[in-house]
């Protein structure tokens, strides 16, 4: 057994120096045309030869460690108490919300212009892992592409701004509308799609919408993106420090108040907040409602879910149309927020750190999902003074973060829904 | 008088066909027994009823509707259950809803009502009614998945092979509770393996071999006819 753990321990290390000795030990150098290779510097292999120790030591105690992993204290306070009644817990859950929404309100009136403008972008994440988790989590129905209806939702906006020149209140409801049409219609194709095969086509869709984006160079600008995609406004006031469209007022003379640029800010943050929460409660609706345990019915067993006279277009459908309504939703307050969006804002990464916060979170959990768009969006702006590690860093903490809670931040405990007695 | 009809049914999996051309008739009110040796293809003319697959040729008729080209879902929305083979419970559901999944398209009122009769019929199941579903015994599992079928209180319900893998206790408990089902007026369409108990409860029996019908008399003349004996009672 020990014999077989050193085994693999070598071969581990030998892998570590194989790959990583081209692409560290050799520096290609260009001298006019001809490129030269050179070794790289002597602390450089010396660093390749302790990663290579070190992934050696890990692997040959792997167990130990793994095992030291498991036993630490769990944060979640609520892991080693008993499961609380679910009235109780139901009850504590909706009081957090409400609490941190209330934090949420009054929190940007405090903080820089900065954290508030990630703060949106949080929010925005939120709506997005809310929206795929439906998809994922609840009907369970792998869904890799998911970042082309954030795209559509976006490009509705940006379009409709550029082209009719729509204001965000009308390109809300549009962006959501359009890209639930399009979850409606990738929806028939992978019905009968599961697991694997289905991940792999939602995957090709999303790839299409941004390939498709990138190449329509005379409606999208291409790789070149849209530009000067309008604030929202309030009642028709404008929060810039002049009012370009003709008709509105300007928010800071309407009240008499210095211009400022954090109004704008803060506004579109509070906007996206309030959307946030919408989607939150939409949703949770849904999770209550037949169609809810449809979808959960379905992802259980689906030929029993059939059997009961369930259709399976209408519930597959249907999840993908809400979750890509959601998508939709985030799209347009993200094009709103960046003033300019291109295709590059839409790639697959995208896709798999909406995933990422669906897992972690601990699919179907609301909460679970929240804490986790927090901790996944913050985590790598926490780390940006390592820059170029920061992905890294960003991968180990998931890395780590999985081996130590499986099942995620806050594994959904489901909520039974019992029938009122009669009274 | 009959509740279902399958008239010359052929049956495909692709290119390779399951169902030679079958006929069997139920009668209302009446219990009956398919029997049949495995990949007979009982579970198949089973599930070809409900459409998943659909029959290639032949018509089906349920409740004098010819119901041979329609959807699963529309199917089983018209007054048929089933019990499928290995139950297929939903494992993370609780008891309750599992219950609640089978009356999904009836009123409140009604699911309430049809609920406090299943457990009236299975009491263990409203012992259990927050457990997991997944977490119970077999025996208890199979009472579900009956309880599931008859909660959209069907005018037929299908049973493919209730005794699977259950003790003999519970067993003659689930013959009992399928007896008391005809009595309460519900036509039933018994899949066995458990030939013996299966054609004793029958009115009618029907024998299927690779895909064809081979015999079919009241249940009590197959149990005394010597091929089926020899061939599904151990001699
Ligand atoms: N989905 C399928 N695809 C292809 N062939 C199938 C499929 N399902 C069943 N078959 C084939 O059809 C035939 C009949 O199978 P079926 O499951 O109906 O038998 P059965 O009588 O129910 O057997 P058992 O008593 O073991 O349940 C078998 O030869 C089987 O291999
Ligand atoms: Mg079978």
């Amino acid at each position: 057994m020990a014999a077989n753990n050193y085994k693999h321990a070598l071969f581990c290390a030998i892998v570590t120096l194989i790959i990583s000795f081209p692409i560290l030990g050799l520096n290609l150098e260009a001298e006019g045309v001809k490129i030269t290779v050179t070794g790289a510097e002597t602390s450089t292999h010396i660093a390749i030869l302790l990663a290579a120790v070190v992934v050696f030591v890990f692997q040959a105690f792997r167990d130990s460690f793994m095992g030291a992993l498991g036993k630490l204290p769990k944060l979640n306070p609520l892991v080693n108490k008993k499961p609380m009644e679910q009235s109780k817990r139901v009850k504590l859950e909706s009081w957090i919300m409400t609490g941190l929404v209330v934090l949420a309100l009054f929190w940007p009136f405090f903080v820089s212009r900065g954290s508030v403008d990630l703060a949106t972008l949080v929010l925005i994440y939120i709506m997005l892992a809310l929206g795929l988790n439906v998809v994922v989590g609840l009907a369970g129905l792998l869904d890799l592409g998911y970042v082309a209806f954030y795209a559509v939702g976006a490009y509705t906006f940006a379009l409709l701004s550029e082209y009719l020149g729509a204001s965000f209140w009308v390109a809300l409801p549009a962006g959501a509308l359009l890209a639930a049409l399009f979850g409606l219609v990738l929806g028939f194709p992978v019905l009968r799609l599961r697991g694997d095969y289905l991940a792999i086509v939602t995957l090709g869709f999303g790839e299409i919408i941004r390939i498709l984006l990138n190449n329509w160079t005379n409606l999208t600008g291409g790789p070149n993106g849209i530009g000067g995609i309008p604030d929202p406004t309030l009642f028709g006031m404008e929060f810039g420090r002049r009012v370009k469209e003709e008709g509105n007022t300007s928010f800071h003379e309407t009240f008499g108040i210095a211009y400022s640029g954090e109004h704008k800010v803060i506004f579109l943050y509070l906007i996206a907040l309030v959307l946030a929460v919408i989607t939150a409660l939409v949703i949770r609706r849904f999770m209550r409602m037949p169609v809810g345990r449809a979808w959960e019915a379905l992802r259980e067993d689906e030929i029993a879910a059939r059997s009961l006279g369930l259709s399976r277009t209408a519930v597959k459908l249907s999840a993908f149309t809400i979750g890509a309504f959601f998508a939709g939703f985030a799209g347009t307050v993200f094009a709103s927020k960046q003033g300019f969006i291109s295709p590059e804002s839409f790639v697959f990464l995208e896709s798999a750190i909406i995933l990422a916060i669906v897992v972690l979170g601990g699919m179907g959990s609301q909460l679970g999902v929240i804490l986790a768009a927090i901790a996944v969006t913050i985590l790598p702006e926490l780390a940006r003074e390592f820059s170029e590690y920061r992905m890294l860093i960003f991968g180990a903490a998931m890395v780590l973060m999985m081996v130590w809670r499986p099942q995620g931040m806050l594994p959904m405990r489901r909520i039974h829904i019992k029938l009122k007695k009669q009274e | 008088m009959s509740m279902l009809v399958l008239e010359d049914v052929h049956t495909h999996y692709g290119k390779i066909e399951a169902l030679h051309g079958v006929s069997v008739e139920v009668n209302r009110g009446e219990i009956v027994s398919l029997i049949g040796a495995n990949g007979a293809g009982k579970t198949t003319l089973l599930m070809t009823v409900c459409g998943t697959p659909q029959a290639t040729s032949g018509r089906i008729i349920l409740q004098d509707r010819d119901i041979t080209n329609m959807p699963t879902a529309q199917i089983m929305r018209s007054g048929l259950a089933i019990v499928p083979e290995g139950r297929r419970i939903f494992s993370g559901l609780t008891v309750e809803e599992n219950l609640h999944m089978g009356g999904f398209f009836n009123t409140k009122a009604e699911i309430r009502e049809t609920q406090a009769h299943v457990y009236e019929l299975f009491p263990r199941l409203k012992e259990r009614e927050l457990q997991r579903a997944g977490t119970m015994s077999g025996g208890e599992q199979q009472m579900l998945a009956i309880g599931r079928a008859l909660m959209s209180r069907p005018t037929m319900i299908i049973l493919d092979e209730p005794s699977l893998g259950l003790a003999p206790l519970v067993i003659k408990q689930i013959f009992e509770i399928i007896g008391h089902l005809r009595d309460e007026g519900i036509t039933v369409f018994l899949v066995e393996q458990n030939a013996h108990q299966a054609l004793h409860l029958a009115d009618r029996g029907y024998v299927l071999e690779t895909g064809k019908i081979r015999l079919h008399d009241t249940g009590k003349n197959l149990l005394a006819n010597p091929d089926v004996q020899n061939a599904y009672l151990g001699g």
